[in-house]
C-alpha cells in the first residue's frame, strides 16, 4: 500500500473565520496505480493534492505513505519526502527560465542527499524517456509548451519517484500536445510507475485507471474507470 | 558538502545577476566606491607619510632638538602656544660641545630667528632671519655654493655678514654678482659672505628663502634678545642618541641648577628626530584609519542597498523559490542560494573596487612623483585582503535577512505567486 488516508480533513483559520476545506477524507491508493482526483474548483482537490505531495499537512486525521505514519513531519523532513518520493508536474511548467534543459531536469537532484547518484547520465536517460534527447543543451524559453510539459515530466522522474502528481497537466496545451502529454504518463504508468492525476475536466480524467471525485471537500464517488482512454500519438484530444 | 552543490548555487547566482547585469552593476556601486575609497585613502596616507617621514629624515635620524620650556613628551612644545621661553641661552649650547658633558656630539647649532627686511639699492626683499652657529653645516647640511659660511671667529666678533638663501639671492641680486656686497638690514650694512645652495622645502622649512648670520649678531643687532627659541645637536651615530638625550638633560639640569631628576622640574624639553618621528606617525596613523573608517561608512550604505536589491529579487522569483521548495529544496538551501548570490553581488563589487582603487592609487603617485615629491606607490596586499573580506562580510550581513526571508516562503503559496 502507498497511500493510505483517514478521514483527513484540512482546515484555514484566518483571523476569527475558520475554512473547513477537507472535510474527513478517507482512501487508498496502491503502488501502480492511476488515479484521476476529480472536481469542480474549490472542491479541494488542489488542497488534498498538496497534502499528499507533502506541500502541506494536514489539520486532522491519519495519513500514511508506504506504511510511515507522516501526518506530522517538520518543514525540512517534508522537503526530504518531497525530494524523494514526489515528482511534481504543474500546469504551468515551472521551469528555470535562462537555463537549459539538461540543468532543468538535473535540479531536484541538487537537493538530493545521496550525491553519488551521476546526475547528467541520469538525466539524460529521463530526457529520452520523453523523448527530448535532441534538446538538451535548448534553453527554456526556446522550445514548444508540449516540450515544456515534457522537460517538467522528466524532472518528475528523475529522482525515481514512488508516486507522480500531475496537476491539471495539460491546462496550458494545445491538443495535440495533451494527447503526447497523457500518452506518456500512461506510458509511464504501464511501466510501473503510481501517478495521481489531478484535473477539472472529465475527458482527461478518464484516462486514468480510477477517479476520485470530489466536491466541497468530501469524496462524492470513487470508482474504476469502465471505458478508458488511451492516448494515441497523433491524435487529439476531444 | 558536497563541491558540485557550491558550484552549482554560485553558478545559479552569476546566472542570475548576469540576467539583471545593469542593476546588479548599480547595485555593486556602493561597494565599488566604498572598497576603492578605503584603498585610496590608504594609499594616499601610506604616500603622504612617507613623504612627511622622508622630510623629516632629511636631516638623518640622529638629531636631538631641544626646547625651551619643559613639555609633554608627546606634545606640543610649550612655544607653539606662543608663550616665549628664555630658559635656553648661547651658553648652554656651549657647554653641551664640551666633551665631558657630552662625549657623542659632533655639532651644536643654536637657533634665533626672526623676520625682516634686506635692501639692497632698489632691491627690497622680505624674509627670514636664521641666527646660528658656525658649526650649523655639521647639523643640518646643506652646501654654499659661493663664497663660504661665517666662521667661529666671525660669531664671537660679532660680525656683521650674511650667508643668503637661493631664493633670497635671487630676489635681490638676480643676475648680479652677491658675495661681497652690502645689504642694509635694520639700517645697518652687512656683507654677503655666501650663498646656500638650493635646498627646496625640507620638513616644511623653505630652506631657499632665509638667510643666515651669526647667532651673536643676530641676538645683539637684530633681535635684541640673549635667548635661544631652538637648539639641534648631532649626534655621532644613532646608537648614542638615548644615552646623548641623557646627557644633554643633566647638563642643562646642572647648568639651569635643577636638583630634581625626574624631569618635572625642567624648564627645557629635549626630543630625539626619533621621537618626532614617532610622533608624527602616530599622527599619520591616526588620520589615515580615521579617514579610512569614513570611507567604510560608504560600504554599509552600499550594504543597505543590497539588502534592498536582494529584498526586490526575493519577491520577483517568489515562484522560483516555490519550485525548489517543491522539487525537495529545504530552507538551508534556499538561504544559501541568495546568501551566495548577496556575497557575488558584493564580491564582484569588492574586487572591482580594488582594481579602481589601486589604479587610482597608482594614478595619484605617478602625478605626485612627476611633481617631483618623494611619494612611493605601494601595492597593499593587506588592503586587498581586507577589502575582499570586508565586501564578504557585507553580502553575508546584508544578504541575511533577505535570504531568511525567501526560506520561510511557503511553497504553495510561493508557487501560486503571479
Amino acid at each position: 500500500m502507498l497511500i493510505r488516508i483517514e478521514d483527513l480533513t484540512k482546515e484555514y483559520i484566518s483571523g476569527e473565520v475558520v475554512t473547513k476545506v477537507l472535510h474527513g477524507l478517507s482512501f487508498t491508493i496502491d503502488k501502480g496505480e492511476f488515479v484521476s482526483i476529480m472536481g469542480p474548483s474549490g472542491s479541494g482537490k488542489s488542497t488534498l493534492m498538496h497534502i499528499l505531495g507533502f506541500l502541506d499537512r494536514a489539520s486532522t486525521g491519519k495519513f500514511e505513505f508506504e506504511g510511515q505514519d507522516v501526518t506530522a513531519l517538520s518543514d525540512d523532513e517534508l522537503a526530504s519526502f518531497r525530494n524523494e518520493k514526489i515528482g511534481f508536474v504543474f500546469q504551468s511548467f515551472n521551469l528555470l527560465p535562462r537555463t537549459s534543459v539538461l540543468e532543468n531536469v538535473k535540479l531536484p537532484l541538487l537537493y538530493a542527499k545521496d550525491k553519488s547518484i551521476d546526475v547528467t547520465a541520469r538525466a539524460k536517460k529521463v530526457l529520452d524517456m520523453v523523448g527530448l534527447s535532441h534538446r538538451l543543451n535548448y534553453f527554456t524559453n526556446q522550445i514548444s509548451g508540449g516540450e515544456k510539459q515534457r522537460v517538467a515530466i522528466a524532472r518528475a522522474l528523475i529522482n525515481k519517484p514512488s508516486v507522480i502528481f500531475a496537476d491539471e497537466p495539460t491546462g496550458n496545451l494545445d491538443s495535440k500536445s495533451g494527447t503526447q502529454v497523457m500518452k506518456i504518463l500512461q506510458d509511464l504508468n504501464e511501466a510501473g510507475n503510481t501517478i495521481i492525476l489531478v484535473t477539472h475536466e472529465t475527458y482527461t480524467s478518464e484516462h486514468a485507471k480510477r477517479i476520485v471525485s470530489l466536491r466541497d471537500g468530501n469524496i462524492v464517488t470513487d470508482e474504476l474507470v469502465t471505458h478508458r482512454r488511451f492516448a494515441k500519438e497523433g491524435e487529439t484530444l476531444k | 558538502m558536497n563541491l558540485n552543490y557550491y558550484s552549482q548555487l554560485i553558478k545559479t547566482a552569476f546566472r542570475a545577476l548576469n540576467a539583471t547585469r545593469r542593476r546588479s552593476l548599480l547595485t555593486m556601486l556602493g561597494i565599488i566606491i566604498g572598497v576603492s575609497a578605503v584603498i585610496i585613502i590608504m594609499a594616499i596616507g601610506a604616500g603622504a607619510q612617507s613623504l612627511i617621514l622622508s622630510q623629516v629624515q632629511t636631516f638623518g635620524s640622529n638629531l636631538v632638538g631641544v626646547l625651551p620650556g619643559k613639555s609633554e613628551k608627546n606634545g606640543p612644545p610649550a612655544s607653539v602656544i606662543g608663550v616665549s621661553i628664555t630658559t635656553l641661552t648661547l651658553d648652554d649650547a656651549e657647554a653641551l660641545r664640551q666633551k665631558n658633558n657630552a662625549p657623542y656630539i659632533t655639532a651644536v647649532a643654536p637657533f634665533t630667528r626672526g623676520v625682516s627686511t634686506l635692501t639692497w639699492r632698489e632691491q627690497k626683499y622680505d624674509t627670514s632671519l636664521t641666527g646660528t652657529s658656525y658649526d650649523y653645516l655639521g647639523v643640518e647640511g646643506g652646501e654654499v655654493t659661493e663664497g663660504r659660511f661665517f666662521t667661529k671667529e666671525e660669531e664671537t666678533g660679532i660680525a656683521r655678514v650674511l650667508v643668503l638663501g637661493s631664493t633670497v639671492r635671487e630676489e635681490l641680486f638676480g643676475q648680479n654678482e652677491a658675495v661681497g656686497q652690502v645689504v642694509r638690514l635694520k639700517n645697518a650694512g652687512y656683507t654677503v659672505i655666501g650663498v646656500m645652495a638650493a635646498r627646496g622645502t625640507v620638513a616644511f622649512q623653505n630652506y631657499d628663502d632665509q638667510v643666515f648670520l651669526p647667532i651673536t649678531t643676530m641676538q645683539r643687532n637684530v633681535a635684541g634678545v640673549r635667548h635661544l627659541g631652538l637648539l639641534r645637536a648631532k649626534v655621532d651615530s644613532d646608537e648614542h642618541v638615548d644615552e646623548t638625550v641623557k646627557d644633554i638633560e643633566a647638563t642643562l639640569r646642572e647648568r639651569h641648577n635643577i636638583t630634581d631628576a625626574s624631569g618635572d622640574s625642567d624648564d627645557f624639553s629635549v626630543r630625539s628626530a626619533q621621537d618626532a618621528l614617532n610622533i608624527l606617525t602616530s599622527i599619520t596613523n591616526g588620520l589615515r584609519f580615521f579617514l579610512a573608517a569614513m570611507a567604510a561608512l560608504s560600504l554599509l550604505v552600499g550594504g543597505i542597498g543590497i539588502m534592498n536589491i536582494m529584498l526586490i529579487r526575493v519577491v520577483e522569483r517568489t515562484r522560483e523559490i516555490g519550485l525548489r521548495k517543491a522539487l525537495g529544496a529545504r530552507r538551508f538551501d534556499i538561504m544559501a542560494q541568495f546568501l551566495v548570490e548577496a556575497v557575488a553581488i558584493t564580491l564582484s563589487g569588492g574586487i572591482i573596487g580594488i582594481v579602481v582603487g589601486e589604479v587610482l592609487s597608482f594614478i595619484i603617485a605617478f602625478i605626485a612623483r612627476q611633481l617631483s615629491y618623494e611619494w612611493p606607490f605601494s601595492f597593499s596586499l593587506l588592503a586587498v585582503i581586507l577589502a575582499v573580506s570586508v565586501s564578504v562580510a557585507v553580502g553575508l550581513l546584508f544578504g541575511l535577512y533577505p535570504a531568511a526571508k525567501a526560506s520561510k516562503l511557503d511553497p504553495i503559496e510561493a508557487l501560486r505567486y503571479e
